[in-house]
């Protein structure tokens, strides 16, 4: 555990992405099996421990802290694991005891229900001091916020074991930490393992984004971006998974789509739910508004099952038939997909069609009418590219619209958390519900926290302690004074704020220090631009 | 007959002595002020009359070039203001020349600890803990979160690095009035004595603090150092070079920050700093509950920082406080 925890706070200081690699990469060629398993996976967030919530260790502080005292400091720190392993009272104590394994303790948080958590993790936390409590509680709760993704994992494991890291991305998905079919085959020279008949995760192919400049429409096909989630649909040895883009296993949030793909294969494409906003070939698709309902649920009811079904815009093939198409050029899979329709039930698949332009230009214009369905954009596809892994240049290109940008006035102000921790960086802003000069009030319309420079960062924090005039927990109101240039994606209806109203993306697009308040949109201009 | 105290009054601009018609550290220029401390946020030039320890008068001399009615009263002394005013200045343990200082009218004590700390400094006098009236503290590390290590572990932190890195420099940011000269004579007793290189803002502080009998070893400059020279070796420079262009000129830099702040992970990565070192010369919640605890005074007064946890801690072991709301302290790079 203590290696661990070294580890991770390693990796808290180190920004170098190659630096981290070599840090992972140390410890996973010297740490012992069962241990560098579960380090693999509590870095890529693949563990749960149920029974340990951020409220458990919560609760565990406020039996030994004063709770303003907590609520102060937490939310000073920005960070709960942190700010428990900091205010945890050191045992008198904590050398008598052997240190744990990092087995050891997952096998023990294993263990935990919620009523034996609290009284077994206070004996794990005075087993350790301040570092080992803060990776304790991270492994626990998850969100480890070290800046290390899944793929940056992988990438370190491959450089450990000099093994090719698409090849471990394929296996890894198939298999559960500790991982270790993959130690043996990576690490000590034993087979690979066996996957015939897993219904396992490929890398997704993504797209750059096309800044500025023109693509050859002779060279490149194009499709609408569409506004739901990226999956991939595989089916094997009979059984059928939805995975997300990040490779995690969705099939759960969706069981309308595990018996309707009646052959083995593996198909890319945009999981969307009914609706009338975004068109299709086999009727509409509704906005990202109606899907949100839909996602990150264990189980889901029957009643949403009928208001909101889900179904998969189709737009690739990477294996059908026993063959992997992914070597092949885009132009062979499309025809390959668009063969495969006919087999496919019209009530969960439909085929993303092909936006026809006959140059730029005229494509420029269609795109620029995308929003009226809700669309994001387009992605424009080299016709003959293969399916490869990540991000490659001039294959793909995400041609986004224009985000819509509106003024609103900063109204309430909140610490963040990770990099911004201890800034007022979180902003809640409004727009006028009528003439500010005839006495109108600003309506709270959305939240950002990114889209400021470090800088500004510091110039904000300053102007919120300045500007406070109520404190309402964390929460500090501040003078109407400050107007930021919001953008956005889209904008919906939502119960969620006074207003009535609720952007999509919202983030800051500029501070206009030199803007008076009064100056800032109304709420009707906003409430003209919603697409429900 | 007055009421207690109202001699004595917190405004936004410094607190006023009001029969003497006297600030101390005041965010502004006034005709007559006490000074606690060379760092800008209390010191600054201007004032018609500034009443200070000579150490401190000396470090105002150099950074903000203010000399005329400069009053110097040595720790120990005191002086009467006027308007049945005195003033005593007692070491704070804060920076050199640091003081606190006592205030006494019609019987009544107020102590004003400007900013303090109780862990032991090779390069200032340590804090006397005297009893008064009402103490007026400083709060920056107020939070329960922050307690600072021993100095010797942090200065191990900063050996090992150096010992595991033979190829690379070690950029130590730490601010230019007091931490600095601590990180380095606190290097000098942990038995290092190859030289230390200076970024140009150090030298004359380092200079100032020699001619008060602080000796800090071999100090040379960056800027006449070539790039093979610093392979190794230790750099001391403020906290705002340590990303600027400035570094570039360093073999392969380990970014190093000494500060209370970095007690917090965040903290440091908002820095970049990849070797974080808490140290700090401001009082941590242990010692400033402490000292509280000791002084024991009537009331206390928490003048900047993270004054609400302070206070909650006075409610919570009885004691009588309040918070003032002073403008312009900054304690963003202790």
């Amino acid at each position: 555990m203590e290696e661990f925890a070294a580890l991770l706070d390693a990796l808290v200081y180190t920004t170098s992405r190659n630096r981290k690699l070599a840090l992972i990469a140390a410890y996973l060629r010297q740490a012992p099996d069962p241990d560098r398993g579960w380090a693999l996976a509590g870095l890529t967030e693949g563990l749960d421990f149920p029974a340990v919530k951020s409220s458990t260790v919560r609760n565990l502080m406020m039996e030994r802290v004063d709770p303003v005292l907590w609520a102060l400091s937490r939310d000073f720190v920005g960070d709960t694991a942190e700010t428990a392993s900091l205010l945890w009272p050191e045992p008198e104590d904590a050398a008598a005891q052997p240190p744990l394994t990092l087995a050891e303790v997952v096998e023990r948080l294993a263990a935990l229900t919620r009523a034996t958590a609290p009284k077994e993790l206070p004996l794990l936390f005075d087993r350790m001091d301040a570092k080992g409590r803060y990776a304790l509680i991270k492994l626990a709760t998850g969100g480890m916020r070290v800046g290390v993704s899944a793929r940056l994992a992988k990438t370190a494991f491959a450089l450990a074991f000099d093994v090719s890291v698409e090849e471990v991305e394929e296996y890894w998905h198939a298999l559960t930490p500790p991982y270790t079919e993959l130690f043996q085959w990576a690490a000590d020279g034993g087979p690979a393992p066996d996957l015939a008949g897993v219904p396992r995760f490929r890398p997704f192919m993504l797209a750059h984004p096309l800044e500025d400049g023109e693509v050859d429409l002779a060279d490149y096909a194009a499709e609408w971006k569409w506004d739901g989630i990226r999956v991939q649909l595989v089916r094997a040895g009979g059984e059928t998974r939805v995975y997300s883009r990040s490779g995690d296993d969705i099939s759960a949030s969706f069981p309308e789509m595990l018996t309707v793909l009646p052959m083995d294969a593996v198909l890319d494409g945009e999981l969307l739910v009914r609706g009338s906003a975004q068109g299709g070939e086999a009727g509409g698709a509704a906005s990202f508004n109606a899907l949100q309902q839909r996602l990150g649920r264990k189980t889901v009811s029957g009643k949403m099952l009928k208001e909101a079904p889900a179904f998969v815009r189709l737009y690739d093939v990477l294996l059908l038939d026993g063959i992997d198409w992914r070597e092949h050029p885009w132009k062979s899979r499309r025809a390959t997909l668009e063969g495969l329709m006919p087999r496919l039930p019209a009530s969960h698949f439909d085929l993303s069609q092909l936006v026809e332009a006959e140059d730029f230009a005229a494509l420029a214009a269609i795109r620029d009418t995308a929003r009226d369905e809700a669309i994001e954009g387009l992605m424009l596809k080299h016709r003959e590219s293969p399916y490869v892994a990540g991000r490659k240049v001039a294959l793909w290109y995400k041609w986004k619209r224009d985000p819509l940008l509106v003024d609103c006035v900063v109204m309430y102000a909140q610490r963040g958390s990770g990099k911004r921790s201890s800034f007022h960086s979180d902003f809640t802003f409004g727009c006028w519900d009528g003439d500010p000069d005839a006495g109108a009030e600003l309506l709270p319309v959305g939240k950002a926290y990114t889209g400021f420079t470090d800088a500004e960062l510091k110039q904000l924090d300053k102007f919120v302690r300045q500007n406070t005039l109520n404190r309402f927990g964390p929460v500090r109101e501040v003078k109407r004074e400050l107007v930021f240039e919001v953008a956005f994606d889209s904008v919906h209806t939502s119960k969620r704020h006074k207003s009535g109203l609720a952007m999509r993306f919202p983030r800051i697009h500029r501070i206009r220090w030199d803007k008076p308040a009064h100056e800032a949109d109304r709420i009707e201009a906003l409430r003209a631009l919603v697409k429900d | 007959m007055t009421a207690p105290f109202s001699w004595i009054r917190p405004e936004p601009h410094g607190i006023h002595v009001v029969p003497a018609d006297i600030w101390v550290d005041p965010s502004r220029a006034v005709p007559r002020a006490l000074v606690t401390h060379g760092h800008a946020d209390h010191a600054r030039g201007g004032h018609g009359e500034t009443i200070a320890t000579p150490a401190t008068l000396a470090i105002m001399k150099l950074r903000y070039a203010t000399s005329d009615g400069a009053v110097p009263v040595a720790y120990g002394e005191s002086i009467a203001l006027g308007g049945g005013v005195s003033a005593t200045f007692l070491p704070a343990g804060h920076v050199l020349g640091s003081a606190q200082i006592l205030l006494e009218h019609a019987g009544e004590r107020v102590i004003i600890t400007g900013d303090y700390k109780r862990a032991p400094d090779p390069t200032c006098a340590p804090f006397e803990v005297t009893p008064c009236d009402i103490f007026i503290t400083e709060a920056t590390f107020g939070l329960p979160v922050f307690t600072h290590p021993p100095i010797g572990e942090e200065i191990g932190k900063l050996l090992d690095a150096r010992r595991e890195n033979p190829d690379a420099c070690i950029l130590v940011g730490a601010y230019a009035l007091g931490k600095a000269q601590r990180v380095i004579a606190e290097l000098r007793a942990a038995g290092h004595t190859d030289t230390i290189w200076l970024h140009g803002a150090m030298e004359a502080m380092c200079r100032l603090y020699e001619e008060h009998g602080v000796a800090l070893g071999d100090l040379r400059l960056v800027s006449d150092a070539t790039k093979d020279e610093m392979r190794g070796a230790i750099v001391v420079a403020p906290p705002s070079a340590l990303n600027d262009r400035w570094s570039r000129r360093l073999p392969d830099p380990i970014t190093a920050m000494a500060s209370g702040w970095m007690r917090v992970r965040a903290r440091a990565r908002q820095r970049g700093v990849e070797l974080p070192l808490v140290i700090s010369d401001h009082a941590d919640w242990n010692e400033l509950t402490r000292t509280i605890a000791q002084v024991n005074p009537q009331e206390t007064w928490i003048t900047h920082g993270r004054e609400e946890a302070l206070l909650r801690w006075c409610e919570l072991s009885q004691r009588r406080a309040r918070a003032l709301a002073l403008v312009g302290y900054e304690d963003e790079d202790d």
